[in-house]
């Protein structure tokens, strides 16, 4: 038998480079454009449509016209070059964003702008200093004085309408304690309905403060939109937390009416509903009610983001495992804080994106308000191409309108993965 | 047990209502009732003091009055002299078949587009999540509009495809043609048609019911020798060969009765001003097909993509490892289980699209909401007859749909104890 001769290495090899091809501009290449026929077709298709896109865009953008009274004008100064009217929206913007409103007041809401910033950053950001809290509660009676104008004391009392239901809970839970809060809820509405109207007129009388009053009918776009947007939003997530309970409870009635109205709600369109509000509502009130339309549609679009709500929190009390409700109850936790303190908390937590996806909806929703006669931002290109000097204008007005809810709706939305990553508490 | 007894021997006072937790939940049902109740009639007794102030009745007489207008697109017999519950009967149809073609093709495209997502391509991933993302985050009805605009004013008018210098040209060997004034393209015809009968509200074409049975059967026999292949491969291990019979099954039987019917196409024809012959889908219906076909596609790739994304990884490799090739491994293990995440979302989308047909208002498009909730509503002065009979219709749509869907998903889901 032969001896192997031995070898041994003494000697590291020097690191060789990779092979070529293997790392690189062209290993990415090959990896994920070119991996197989069917995805180099694919990207070589994607290529050819994305090149066509901004082959007929970019022009259009690049030749834009920016100064111009007219769409004639516009043409004039492009001479048969495609391009892009964009004077339209330096002509017309802010239009688009206020609609009608008096332009001496446009201070008003966009006051009301920066203050609903100032009030939301408590709600939606944790570092924010949680005194703010107050103003947030202040806020919708201050945003409704500063929008439609009139006393102030009209928004002031109707504010007061809650101190006056929290000394009522006081009261009663001192007493009987199992009552006060519809005791709370009736004192406030009892407030409301009868008290709230003549005292602001007479304390209007004694002190005038107050801001010209501005029809609603002079609401129209951007403004309008986030005023119905915002506060459905706001009204929709605790009434839809209560309709999902609703449905959960043990009580058939209750139960019942909830999953009725839900249904009901879920199955017929929005516009349907919103020509309830213009049209049906003066027949379902009492004769001589007549209230304003704003808010007959901000009722209509509240109840119908209530009912989607409460079908994405009931998913998330669905997806909690049944042993949370009985650790709250062993604990001998109540009803309503087993609720607020165990269940809620995690099942609004699993139904965050849910949740925001009805913001979005909702807020997109709103361009519907059009059909009933106010003015949405797409209502509004409507009334600007009447005018004769922007007469026949699409593009320009369609893709302001179209960036400017893509930057609300793309904003929401990120907004609610940081959410997530902020109260993510499991260990994956 | 010493508290029990008291309170079972104490007898029943009024505060055990609240504080028993045997009866709470029956005070507040009552309680609850009685609000409810109390609010329902507020509501009824305000419509009737409203109504009679207005000097109305409420009844659905108007229904069967005359309706006096006319309708651009027609499925059945319709002319201005019919009853409104004709009108209202024409719009639904409307309404169904918009619904049903963006639900057939907004579920093409966003599982397209859902899976391409998740493409390693680079490039395609990227586009299809600008394509998402655009459409999910823009409203609806700027999309309507703006298809609407682009198919009204930037399409030729009929007068371009005339002559020897024509600007524009048909397409697809000149069949079909591209206006403004809506989409001609080529119709079905039969020369030795079967003819039609009358069902008393509408006229069925027996040239289509017997291609329905045609392809009914057609599919039921492929299912018979699908089975019998599998019987025998129970039997013997082996599949016999079913592919050239399942063509032959499938693509013969309604070749057959389309050449028994004499089927051939209508060709669009540039005749005076405008095209004739074929058929002719208007504006308002392509916007609105188009606008829900990827405003929605978009919302369903999502949800494919979540569907996909949702199976582990893990069964890819235990299928793999099984041996199945890469197509069997989707259609066997990751599609069957993905179905289950997908399908009651999806559901939800199709309602979406029932209940957005009604933006076709915007374009003129003569939908139930045009016809029986637009001008029926307008010419009657019947808002809340009107109003709540609409509301019934959509009402009923979506719970048909969903019961189906539901028992769709159903019979696919997970059995589980």
């Amino acid at each position: 038998m032969d001896r192997t001769a031995p070898f041994v290495r003494t000697a590291m090899i020097p690191q060789a480079p990779p092979p070529r091809g293997e790392t690189g501009l062209v290993h990415w290449v090959r990896a994920n454009l070119f991996a197989t026929p069917l995805d180099a077709v694919l990207t070589v298709l994607s290529v050819v449509v994305v090149w066509q896109i901004a082959a007929g865009i970019g022009p259009w953008f690049l030749n834009a016209v920016w100064n111009a009274s007219s769409l004639a004008q516009c043409r004039e100064i492009l001479a048969g070059e495609p391009g892009a009217c964009l004077a339209v929206i330096r002509d017309r913007w802010h239009q688009l964003l206020f609609g009608f409103y008096p332009s001496e007041f446009y201070w008003r809401p966009t006051l009301a702008l920066i203050l609903m910033l100032v009030a939301l950053a408590p709600i939606l950001f944790a570092g924010a200093p949680r005194r703010l809290l107050w103003f947030s509660a202040v806020y919708p009676a201050l945003a409704y004085w500063l929008l439609w104008g009139g006393t102030i004391w009209f928004p002031a009392l109707a504010l007061a309408g809650f101190a006056v239901g929290y000394g009522a809970f006081r009261a009663v839970h001192a007493a009987v304690p199992l009552i006060a809060v519809p005791a709370a809820a009736l004192a406030t509405v009892l407030w409301w309905v009868f008290l709230t109207g003549p005292l602001s007129e007479a304390l209007h009388a004694i002190l005038p403060v107050g801001l010209t009053f501005v029809r609603s009918d002079s609401f129209g776009g951007f403004m309008l939109s986030t005023i119905i947007g915002v506060t459905g939003i706001a009204l929709s997530l605790p009434i839809g937390i209560l309709l999902a309970l609703g449905r959960k409870s043990d009580m058939l009635l209750i139960k019942t009416i909830s999953v009725g109205f839900i249904e009901f709600i879920r199955g017929v369109p929005l516009i349907t509903l919103l020509f309830t509000a213009s049209l049906l509502l003066n027949y379902f009130l009492p004769p001589g009610t007549n209230f304003d339309i704003v808010l007959r549609v901000v009722i209509m679009v509240t109840l119908f983001a209530a009912a989607y709500m409460a079908e994405v929190i009931r998913g998330g009390l669905a997806a909690l495992p049944r042993g949370q409700y009985e650790a709250a109850d062993s604990l001998g936790l109540d009803y309503w804080r087993s609720m607020r303190l165990i269940i809620l908390p995690q099942a609004l937590k699993i139904s965050i994106p849910g949740i925001v996806n009805n913001f979005i909806g909702l807020f997109k929703d709103t361009t519907l308000v059009v059909f009933i006669g106010l003015l949405d931002p797409l209502g509004l290109t409507t009334a600007i191409r009447a005018d004769s000097a922007w007469n026949g204008i699409f593009w320009e007005l369609y893709i302001f309108v179209g960036a400017c809810f893509f930057i609300f709706c793309f904003g929401m939305s990120r907004y609610s993965m940081h959410l997530e990553a902020r109260l993510k508490t499991d260990h994956r | 047990m010493g508290r029990a007894d008291a309170a079972a021997s104490g007898g029943f006072s009024l505060g055990m209502l609240i504080y028993d937790t045997r009866y709470r939940s029956l005070t507040i049902q009552i309680v609850f009732l009685m609000l409810f109740m109390a609010a329902a009639a507020w509501l009824v007794e305000n419509t009737i003091e409203n109504l009679e102030a207005l000097g109305k009745d409420f009844s659905f007489r108007f229904l069967s009055a005359p309706a006096g207008y006319d309708i651009n697109q027609r499925l059945i017999d319709y002319n201005n002299q019919m009853s409104h519950a004709r009108a209202m009967l024409v719009g639904l149809l409307n309404t169904l078949v918009l619904a049903a073609a963006a639900c057939v093709t907004a579920t093409i495209v966003g599982v397209i587009a859902g899976v391409l997502r998740l493409s390693r391509n680079w490039v395609v991933a990227r586009l299809m999540t600008v394509y998402v993302e655009a459409f999910r985050n823009i409203p609806l009805l700027l999309w309507i509009l703006l298809i609407f605009a682009v198919m009204t004013e930037s399409m030729p008018p009929p007068a371009a495809f005339r002559g020897e210098a024509a600007t524009s040209s048909m397409l697809l060997f000149d069949s079909v043609a591209i206006t403004n004034r809506g989409v001609y393209v080529p119709e079905p015809l039969f020369d030795r048609s079967l003819g039609t009968v009358d069902l008393g509200i509408f006229l069925v074409s027996l040239d289509l019911v017997a291609l329905i049975i045609a392809v009914v059967a057609a599919v039921a026999i492929n299912r018979a020798i699908l089975r019998r292949a599998e019987a025998v491969q129970n039997l013997t291990g082996i599949r016999p060969t079913t592919w050239w019979q399942s063509i032959l099954v499938l693509g013969g039987i309604p070749v057959a009765v389309l050449v028994a019917l004499g089927f051939h196409l209508g060709f669009p024809e540039l005749k005076g001003l405008n095209f004739s012959g074929g058929t002719h889908l208007r504006n308002s219906l392509i916007a609105m097909w188009l606008a829900l076909t990827i405003y929605t596609g978009a919302f369903i790739a999502e949800n494919v993509r979540a569907g996909i994304l949702a199976i582990s990884r893990g069964q890819t490799e235990a299928a793999f490892s099984l041996g199945l090739r890469p197509g069997r491994t989707m259609n066997l293990v990751i599609l069957p289980q993905a179905l289950r995440v997908i399908i009651p979302p999806l559901i939800s989308q199709y309602l979406n699209i029932t209940k957005n047909t009604s933006l076709a208002l915007a374009v003129g498009y003569m939908d139930l909401r045009s016809t029986l909730g637009g001008i029926t509503i307008n010419q009657t002065g019947r808002e809340l007859e009107g109003m709540l009979l609409m509301m019934l219709v959509y009402l009923v749509l979506s719970l048909s749909i969903s019961t189906v869907m539901n028992i769709y998903n159903a019979r696919v889901k997970i059995k589980e104890r």
